[in-house]
């Protein structure tokens, strides 16, 4: 039924072929490859956006420092941030990007997260895709399909890419993430198929070749902010995929492209800390 | 790989590679000595010695060693626990050869029972185990799996299938890795289902059997 390399386009023909969302192919997907029943994965996944909302409200609440000291505590200073009006944007711009923060420094402080794709990327799909929920009255089986639309992308991405910064940069796991939430969004705020693949271009174009540099080896600097750059770009390009941009080239096309781009890049822009930010030499209070 | 492997595992950060797969690890050594572990010795290779302390790789394989799974938020303090309980533990960087650069070595005595295994943590909590008492095996940790050290003797697989078949368990795969010094054989059996755990004595009472082992999943559903 499903060929041993899928393709978005693939998923994208079945979607349209019989006028679902996107969700419902990839969860027969998963039906498939997991032989598990779909009401179990269904209740699979939800139990991970518990766990992502735990997180989102943990990072808020409490600062969270991490053992190295690299990590201190933002997600809470920008919740104060916002609490006190100064939002630049709308205050819900600003809690995303809080929300991203606050779940990457809680797996950076050795709390509980959900990694999706990976732990150093935790913070994008739960700061877009929950936070946009709750704003837009999104009822949670839609929220939970969206994450499955997500999840979907990560898979094409996972055959045809890289989801590891190891083997492909920032761009494969920061960038993945992005595409995956903008992906998501699209089908939750009820754009078609078609707009999820132009919001996949969309985001993996703009950090096509973002490099994995961790300051001192740690899933900390730059891995937390970086975060906040893919839940903002995944906001951005849902919102001109929804607009009605579309992307010249295929979300297959830039997905391989992507992969490509992480296979060229030199070992010390892959996780190793032997380049970028991870050469700075660091302060002496560290 | 699945959706729910894209988006999971549920795991205490901060890296799938460095800490989850390296509780699975030590979650996978204390059930394969099958007993209270009493004293651990763990040898880090490449990027595990490298950056693990700060990715609380140590913690994490001591957390498996109390038989925790990744998504206990009381690995971060496992240091202080097995303390606590008295385990004698060691941690030092070993040179393991041309391996995956996130791998270890355990050495993990109980009051009966001693065993010496290697595993690598190959990117997104999965685990690749590759040798146990100095055999080669090939084992993720996902199925059930039995094990059992033998002499090289004709008829024991059958012997060994059939009860497992009694048992109305499907083997999902089979090795039987053979030391061509001590004449010993290792059988590495991964299962569908977790079978009862009476199968570890039907199978002893075979003739000949050195040591029947039987490991859960490591991979606790979630």
């Amino acid at each position: 039924m499903f060929q041993e390399s899928t393709t978005f386009q693939m998923f994208l023909e079945q979607a349209n072929d019989w006028q679902v969302p996107l969700h419902n192919v990839f969860l027969d997907y998963e039906v498939t490859v997991s032989k598990r029943p779909r009401k179990v994965l269904w209740e699979m996944m939800r139990s991970r956006i518990d766990v992502m909302q735990t997180s989102i409200n943990e990072g808020l609440s409490k600062p969270q420092n991490s053992r190295s000291g690299l990590i201190r505590g933002d997600a809470n200073l920008m919740q104060g941030w916002i609490d006190s009006g100064h939002s630049l944007l709308d205050p819900l711009f600003s809690k995303i990007i809080a929300s991203a923060l606050a779940v990457a420094e809680v797996n950076a402080c050795m709390g509980r997260i959900v990694a999706a794709p990976t732990a150093g990327s935790c913070g994008v799909l739960p700061s877009v895709l929950i936070t946009l929920a709750h704003h837009k009255k999104i009822n949670e089986d839609e929220l939970i399909g969206a994450f499955f639309t997500a999840g979907g992308i990560g898979i094409v991405i996972e055959q045809r890419a890289s989801l590891s910064g190891a083997a492909g940069g920032c761009q494969a796991e920061v960038g993945s993430a992005s595409a995956m939430a903008a992906g998501g969004l699209v089908e939750m705020l009820g754009g078609s198929p078609d707009q999820v693949g132009h919001a996949i271009s969309f985001a993996l174009t703009n950090v096509m070749g973002l490099i994995c540099d961790p300051v001192l080896g740690l899933v900390e600097v730059p891995c937390a902010k970086r975060n906040v750059l893919g839940a903002v770009n995944a906001v951005a390009c849902a919102e001109m995929a929804l607009s009605g941009q579309k992307s010249i080239f295929s979300a297959d096309a830039i997905i391989e492209t992507m992969g490509k781009v992480g296979r060229k890049l030199p070992e010390e822009f892959r996780e190793t800390a032997k380049g970028g930010i991870a050469t700075i030499p660091l302060p002496d209070k560290f | 790989m699945g959706i729910l492997d894209v988006i999971g595992p549920i795991m205490v950060g901060p890296s799938s590679s460095h800490t989850a797969g390296a509780c699975r690890i030590g979650l996978f050594a204390k059930k394969l000595l099958g007993q209270r572990a009493i004293s651990a010795n763990f040898f880090l290779h490449g990027s595990f010695s490298a950056t693990g302390e700060g990715h609380g790789t140590p913690l994490a394989l001591l957390a498996g060693l109390m038989g925790w799974s990744p998504e206990d938020t009381r690995i971060q303090n496992a240091m202080k626990i097995a303390n606590k309980s008295g385990l004698d533990y060691k941690f030092s960087a070993q040179d393991l050869g041309n391996v995956h650069p996130n791998s270890v070595m355990i050495q993990l005595k109980g009051k009966s029972n001693k065993v010496e295994v290697c595993a690598s943590s190959i990117g997104g909590g999965q685990i690749s185990v590759w040798s146990i008492d100095g055999f080669a095996v090939e084992l993720n940790g996902e199925n059930p799996t039995l094990l059992v050290s033998c002499p090289d003797r004709r008829g024991l697989i059958a012997s060994i299938s059939s009860i497992i078949a009694e048992a109305q368990i499907s083997i999902a795969a089979m090795k039987v890795h053979r030391n061509i010094f001590t004449g010993k054989n290792m059988m590495t059996i991964e299962l569908d289902n977790m079978p009862p755990l009476s199968i570890i004595d039907s199978i002893n009472n075979l003739t000949n059997i050195d040591m029947v082992r039987l490991i859960s999943s490591v991979f606790s559903g979630t």
